[in-house]
């Protein structure tokens, strides 16, 4: 009864440790086989417990978890078929290269000629063959990574669980690495589920991205999704890249309302797939950063972009391809513009001046 | 390297810092140990007139005395056989002892209590210790008198108390804590992800033991070893008082030429079983590397 589906799915997953407080509460997810998945939050928000879970590291309090249509709750990390790949890597520091990635097949009572075997056919695959016979402390940690993910991938799980796999090394090396996490995946073919607390690694890497808080699931759905249509304020805020303003509804106009409080003469939100607002309702909207144009007052608005809000420049952060313009635009909300380059240096702003914050109507989404 | 041209002297403050550092143990170390062996190497040289009188000078005759004696091969082999079975005893009981408190006592408050707890033996007197199993021990004691009262045996055992057993036992009882130590010490570093990450390949707990355990735990074993090796190896007096005086060791035997004014005999018996025990010591620094230990 060999299966090797390795579709996940989470059923009203509970975890408590204390008998208090659910770290995981209530957690319902569907992952396809051979998916990338990212599950992100800030640290305590039960990512990891959830990752352990799945492993069997860890038992759920409450809940299913079911991989390829069995139910796994008790059974240990072999009869799971999963495989995991620790944070700082856990590798055993008196064993070889080689010998640490032969230790599953090892214990699992393989003969030495073929479990060494195996082990150079997987060490090639993550190009350390120069390296199988050094010891871990004597690898870089991009090495290390490698013989990490080649150690977890040689029981050919049909998932492969990776806690904040890319977290050790420097930001070079973590772009890098990256990719050859994504290579190994598509090579391999199998589900891995990735947790990290870094929002580009996520929507670099994953088919579905997890966003979580406290316990709970707020938003599942593909890296663009999460990113450019976020549910809620949390989201929007967490994932970045978005400015949040929130008002009160002043005025229904069929498919579309207006924000009051924000500006003088209130925001035009089209309802978008929010599907009713009533007036007076308090309202949170997203606009995203890179779809708010700077103008100086007094110049024409570019066509289309019907709300203006009056700035000052805050602060100002070069960063290459853009530049970064902090704006008092709303009172206790951070507004921020990423305006293109060259667009910028064709007339650039000082910190102190006067601009326009503007939009098109059809850039704001509104929040649940 | 930044080649420092600021000052020549420099490294002889460095120097003569270094040596500050180490002058309180050899302060320590000159008068209450290299002294002391160089007293007994020279007198292990000398001559004797039989009364305790020394000619000093150098003569090769106690030693030629010492290995020649049959005497000497065979309180060697008495002394290695009380070591090596202290030895078993106590790695077998310290390793698991170790392993207890480290990976199977979840509450770190309780793995120290009952940590403390294997040093209570040591809040009395050796001496002490070995009295108390007398009434344990002896023709009339616990053990006997439940063996006879089950109708287990019928005449109660000598064995038990006055015999090779018996110094074994009192070894072993004042020494597993040598072992505990290190043991403990060495597997308490051991990342508690690598067993996790054991499991998760497949490893049973058999597996985690041998695979990961032992091998992380062995510098640990190596000075746990030296520590019971050259106790007992330097011992007389447990072999004197629960042997009834019916064994000897080496050290109980120079002991008595000692007692017989035989002064270079003893010395030269004394100077040759520390190169006995510099032989073992040095044996198990090579096959476990004791620096990891110490420098990580």
């Amino acid at each position: 009864m060999k299966n090797d589906r390795g579709d996940i799915e989470l059923a009203g997953v509970c975890k408590s440790f204390d008998g208090i407080t659910n770290v995981v509460d209530g957690v319902n997810l569907r992952i396809a086989d051979g998916a990338y998945c990212c599950f992100i939050g800030p640290s305590g928000c039960g990512k990891t417990t959830i990752l352990r879970m799945i492993a069997g590291h860890e038992d759920p309090t409450a809940g299913e978890i079911i991989i390829g249509g069995q139910n796994v709750v008790g059974l240990a990390p072999v009869q799971r078929r999963t495989a995991m790949m620790f944070q700082s890597y856990a590798l055993f520091p008196h064993l070889t290269v080689r010998e640490n990635i032969a230790f599953a097949l090892r214990v699992r009572g393989q003969s030495k000629t073929d479990r060494l075997r195996a082990a150079d056919a997987m060490i090639e695959k993550v190009r350390l063959t120069q390296f199988a016979d050094r010891l871990p402390a004597q690898l870089s940690g991009g090495q290390q990574q490698r013989v990490a993910l080649a150690r977890a991938a040689i029981t050919e799980p049909r998932v492969l669980l990776l806690d904040e796999p890319l977290s050790a090394l420097d930001e070079q090396l973590r772009v890098q690495m990256r990719q050859e996490l994504r290579r190994m995946q598509q090579e391999l073919g199998i589900t891995f589920i990735h947790v990290t607390h870094t929002q580009l690694e996520a929507i670099a890497l994953a088919d579905l991205v997890v966003v979580m808080e406290q316990g709970k699931i707020k938003q599942a759905g593909a890296a663009r999704d999460v990113y450019a249509h976020p549910h809620d304020r949390y989201v929007a805020e967490f994932m970045g890249g978005q400015n949040v303003l929130s008002g009160r509804v002043e005025k229904v106009n069929g498919a579309s309302f207006t924000l009051a409080q924000v500006a003088p003469d209130g925001i035009e939100v089209p309802l978008q797939a929010r599907p009713t607002v009533s007036v007076g309702d308090k309202v949170d909207i997203a606009v995203r950063r890179d779809d708010v144009a700077l103008v100086r007052p007094g110049r024409d608005l570019p066509p289309g972009y019907t709300n203006s809000l009056p700035s000052r420049v805050l602060a100002i952060e070069y960063q290459g391809y853009f530049v970064k313009v902090m704006l008092d635009t709303v009172p206790d909300d951070e507004f921020v513009a990423y305006v293109p380059e060259k667009t910028f240096f064709a007339d650039p702003f000082t910190v102190g001046d006067v601009v326009m914050a503007t939009w098109a109507t059809g850039s704001a989404l509104p929040l649940a | 390297m930044q080649p420092s041209s600021s000052s020549a002297q420099a490294p002889s403050r460095a120097n003569l810092a270094g040596w500050l550092y180490v002058s309180p143990l050899v302060l320590v170390l000159v008068p209450f140990f290299v002294a002391p062996i160089l007293v007994v190497l020279a007198a292990s040289f000398f001559a004797t007139d039989g009364f305790g009188g020394l000619t000093p000078g150098f003569t090769l005759a106690s030693y030629i005395e010492v290995l020649h004696s049959a005497l000497t091969l065979k309180l060697y082999l008495a002394t290695i056989k009380f070591t090596v079975l202290t030895w078993v005893f106590t790695l077998i009981i310290g390793f698991f002892v170790a392993y207890f408190l480290v990976f199977h006592v979840r509450n770190q408050l309780l793995a120290i209590g009952l940590f403390l707890l294997c040093t209570v033996p040591f809040w009395t007197s050796n001496i002490i210790r070995m009295i108390s199993w007398i009434p344990l021990l002896g023709k009339e004691g616990l053990i006997n008198q439940a063996l006879l009262a089950m109708g287990v045996i019928h005449q109660p055992l000598e064995v038990l108390l006055f015999s090779d057993l018996a110094v074994v036992i009192a070894y072993v009882h004042q020494l597993t804590i040598f072992m505990i130590v290190p043991i403990f010490n060495s597997m308490a570093r051991i990342d508690k992800k690598l067993i996790e990450a054991a499991i998760d390949a497949g490893a049973s707990r058999f597996d985690i033991m041998r695979l990961i355990v032992v091998p992380m735990s062995k510098s640990g074993i190596a000075l746990g070893t030296i520590f019971v090796v050259s106790i007992v190896m330097g011992d007389f007096f447990v072999v004197k008082v629960m042997s009834g005086g019916g064994s000897a060791s080496v050290v109980s035997a120079f002991y008595e030429d000692v007692g017989v004014l035989q002064y270079p005999t003893a010395a030269a018996s004394a100077v040759l079983l520390t190169l006995v025990l510099v032989a073992i010591v040095a044996l198990i620094l090579r096959t476990v590397d004791i620096r990891q230990e110490i420098t990580r």
